[in-house]
């Protein structure tokens, strides 16, 4: 309370106790006492010349400590050009004190002017929703532009077998694919289940209890198999594939590749986008054994049904509700491992900008993966399949 | 010594006794011994993989050592409680290889950062005295609002000296300091830790592979080979050790380079 109390001084008065930090005599010199240091920082940055311009000496001779940011605040409260005026000619100021303020005076002049920060104005929103639109038109540009490159080499390298890169394919079947089994199985087995339930709920109600099986095998067949099989690629593998290139990006990795002259489209995006493209089937076709599965748990534990009853009802589900599911899974693969790399190559040299374009690729191939399933679901109803 | 007018060697701020750094079968240090003083600039050389940076980081407490004790000002960092060690931590400060900048903070963010933190100054404050840190080591104004990313190699190595330098440290450790820097601002570097050094009376323990920093600066010179120190003393009695490492460290042709420019600078015959 006291040190508040006694930090409070002002230009005007000349004749102050002695325990003051800070004092300007009649004689217009600036008596500096006590410690002007880090930790009594905030304490003495209450004090305030009101006119550093009159300040015509320094007296430090009872100056007790000094650091740079006691150095700091006298830049402030003179000015770096008085300071640097004033330190040479102190009374009472150690040559190693001398020689910080000196060295801070200096370095506050030499570093330039402060650039000044832009106010917000009102027109800044309208621009941005414009900045938003135009970078979200780049982004379609730039996919475009990548699936194009990718289309080419692979082409250029498909009578080329020597050029192959089984290793680093198989590597990312296992990483992407195989691995993932167990999730996607796990997941599918159980939304089997609820759809179930929930069929059965409804058709109760009508006595068609049975149709339960029906809305099962033909929700996983159709829909729901390759469509949560993507979903869960698309937060599992594209996040994984740009922080992969992403990481190698700001560790400057993807330039040493091309000064080498290999082609990082080549030997990264290819093998990962080859990978997803044979594993998305696999998966998805896993996916739907899964969900019948889930499905079929619950019609024979609590709708009796058997499951030679329930084989039956599915045999008689038509086949091309199987192939148009499984049709949309190399569409979603390709474009998940798409826009997963892209955004791996998008990263810029900080691990912010990783996190940044790990959540891009996630959200993006989500909602690409929904959006072209919910395209193909109106295109086969107008195609009456 | 310049701070040595008594006649008898300060006091010892770091004291390593018998350092042993094992990682699986690989051994970097055995059985090593250093004294670092007070107000001294040591520089530590040593050849590639001599585990110069081992040997940082089990000072400053980021590797636990196999074996062995090690001292910072008076206390022994890995018996301490946490806050205590926190308390030791905000006395020294580091400069690490990369900068090691945060690189989602602007540079005067990331120096003011631990005033924010350690020293509670407001915002307002902290900001200008990080702006004065940064204006030391020699960057412009307008550096201040750049993310890391977007800084040189050699701008990366001044904020994050500006950063170690935040707290006004009473050790400060540098790991290849001048590393990536121009001659020019190394050499102003040099005279910065100089200035520094002699305006708080700042310890500093600087591994460096820079023949210039080492004859401008180095109060003491550790040589780090065959697993512990092999040598630390003067630049001359340093150079004068007979291994066959050290002869070709100073007396290769960089070496004699920078004992003449040194000499030519001092007014005297090269050593």
């Amino acid at each position: 309370m006291w040190e508040a109390v006694k930090c409070r001084y002002n230009a005007a008065m000349t004749h102050l106790p002695a325990q003051q930090d800070l004092v300007l005599q009649a004689d217009a010199s600036l008596h500096l006492q006590g410690d002007w240091t880090l930790p009594r920082y905030k304490l003495l940055s209450r004090a305030s010349l009101e006119d550093a311009g009159v300040v015509r000496s320094l007296d430090a001779s009872r100056l007790t400590g000094l650091d740079t940011a006691g150095a700091a605040l006298l830049v402030k409260l003179l000015g770096a050009e008085s300071l640097q005026r004033l330190a040479p000619t102190a009374i009472g100021l150690s040559e190693e004190r001398r020689a910080l303020l000196l060295a801070v005076a200096s370095a506050m002049l030499a570093r330039g002017a402060e650039p000044k920060a832009r106010r917000w104005r009102l027109g800044d929103a309208l621009a941005d929703v414009g900045a938003t639109v135009i970078s979200g038109w780049h982004n379609l540009l730039q996919f475009l532009g990548f699936l194009g490159l990718t289309l080419l080499v692979l082409a250029s390298l498909l009578p080329k077998p020597w050029r192959w890169r089984y290793t680093a394919l198989v590597a990312q079947m296992q990483q992407a694919g195989l691995n993932a089994v167990p999730i996607v199985a796990l997941l599918n087995f159980l939304v089997g289940a609820v759809v179930a339930f929930l069929g059965a709920t409804v058709l109760a109600e009508f006595g068609a209890t049975i149709y339960t099986v029906d809305l099962v095998g033909y929700a996983f067949m159709r829909e729901m198999g390759v469509l949560l099989a993507a979903i869960m690629l698309a937060g599992r593998t594209a996040s994984a594939y740009t922080a992969q290139i992403g990481s190698m990006k700001v560790n400057e990795e993807i330039d040493a590749l091309r000064v080498q002259g290999l082609d990082p489209i080549e030997l990264l995006v290819i093998p990962r986008v080859l990978a997803l493209l044979i594993m998305l089937p696999i998966l998805s076709f896993v996916a739907i054994l899964a969900g019948m599965l889930g499905g079929a748990m619950v019609a024979v534990l609590s709708l009796d049904i058997s499951p030679a009853r329930f084989l039956g009802i599915v045999q008689e589900i038509p086949l091309k509700h199987l192939y148009l599911g499984m049709s949309k899974a190399p569409l979603f693969a390709v474009m998940i491992a798409l826009i997963g790399c892209l955004e791996g190559f998008k990263v810029k040299g900080s691990a912010e900008s990783v996190g940044e374009h790990t959540t891009s690729a996630v959200v993006q191939s989500i909602f690409v993966v929904i959006l072209l399933d919910a395209l193909a679901a109106l295109f086969f109803m107008q195609m009456d399949w | 010594m310049t701070n040595n007018k008594t006649g008898q060697p300060p006091e010892a701020v770091i004291e390593v006794r018998g350092l042993c750094n094992r990682f699986g079968q690989h051994s970097v240090h055995e059985n090593l011994d250093m004294d670092v003083r007070r107000g001294e600039i040591l520089g530590v050389v040593g050849g590639s993989g001599s585990g110069k940076s081992v040997l940082l980081r089990s000072i400053v407490g980021l590797l636990r050592p196999s074996a062995g004790r090690v001292t910072m000002l008076h206390k022994e960092l890995q018996t301490l409680t946490p806050a205590e060690r926190a308390q030791l931590e905000r006395r020294i400060g580091v400069l690490f290889q990369q900068g090691a900048l945060f690189s989602s903070l602007t540079v005067l963010e990331n120096i003011a950062l631990p005033l924010i933190e350690h020293a509670r100054l407001s915002r307002r404050d902290a900001t200008h005295v990080a702006a004065v840190k940064l204006a030391l080591t020699g960057l412009p104004a307008s550096a201040g609002n750049l993310y890391p990313a977007d800084l040189s190699g050699g701008m990366i190595k001044r904020a994050a000296l500006a950063r170690a330098l935040a707290l006004d440290p009473d050790i400060l450790f540098l790991d290849e300091p001048t590393a990536g820097l121009d001659p020019i601002g190394a050499a102003a570097f040099d005279q910065l830790l100089l200035t520094l050094r002699d305006a708080f009376n700042l310890t500093v323990f600087m591994v460096t592979h820079d023949l210039d920093t080492l004859y401008t600066t180095c109060d003491r010179i550790a040589v780090l080979s065959q697993k512990k120190v092999l040598v630390a003393d003067t630049l001359e009695v340093v150079a004068a050790t007979q291994d066959d490492w050290i002869q070709e460290y100073f007396h290769g042709p960089r070496g004699r380079a920078a004992a003449v420019a040194d000499a030519l600078v001092r007014g005297t015959t090269p050593t």
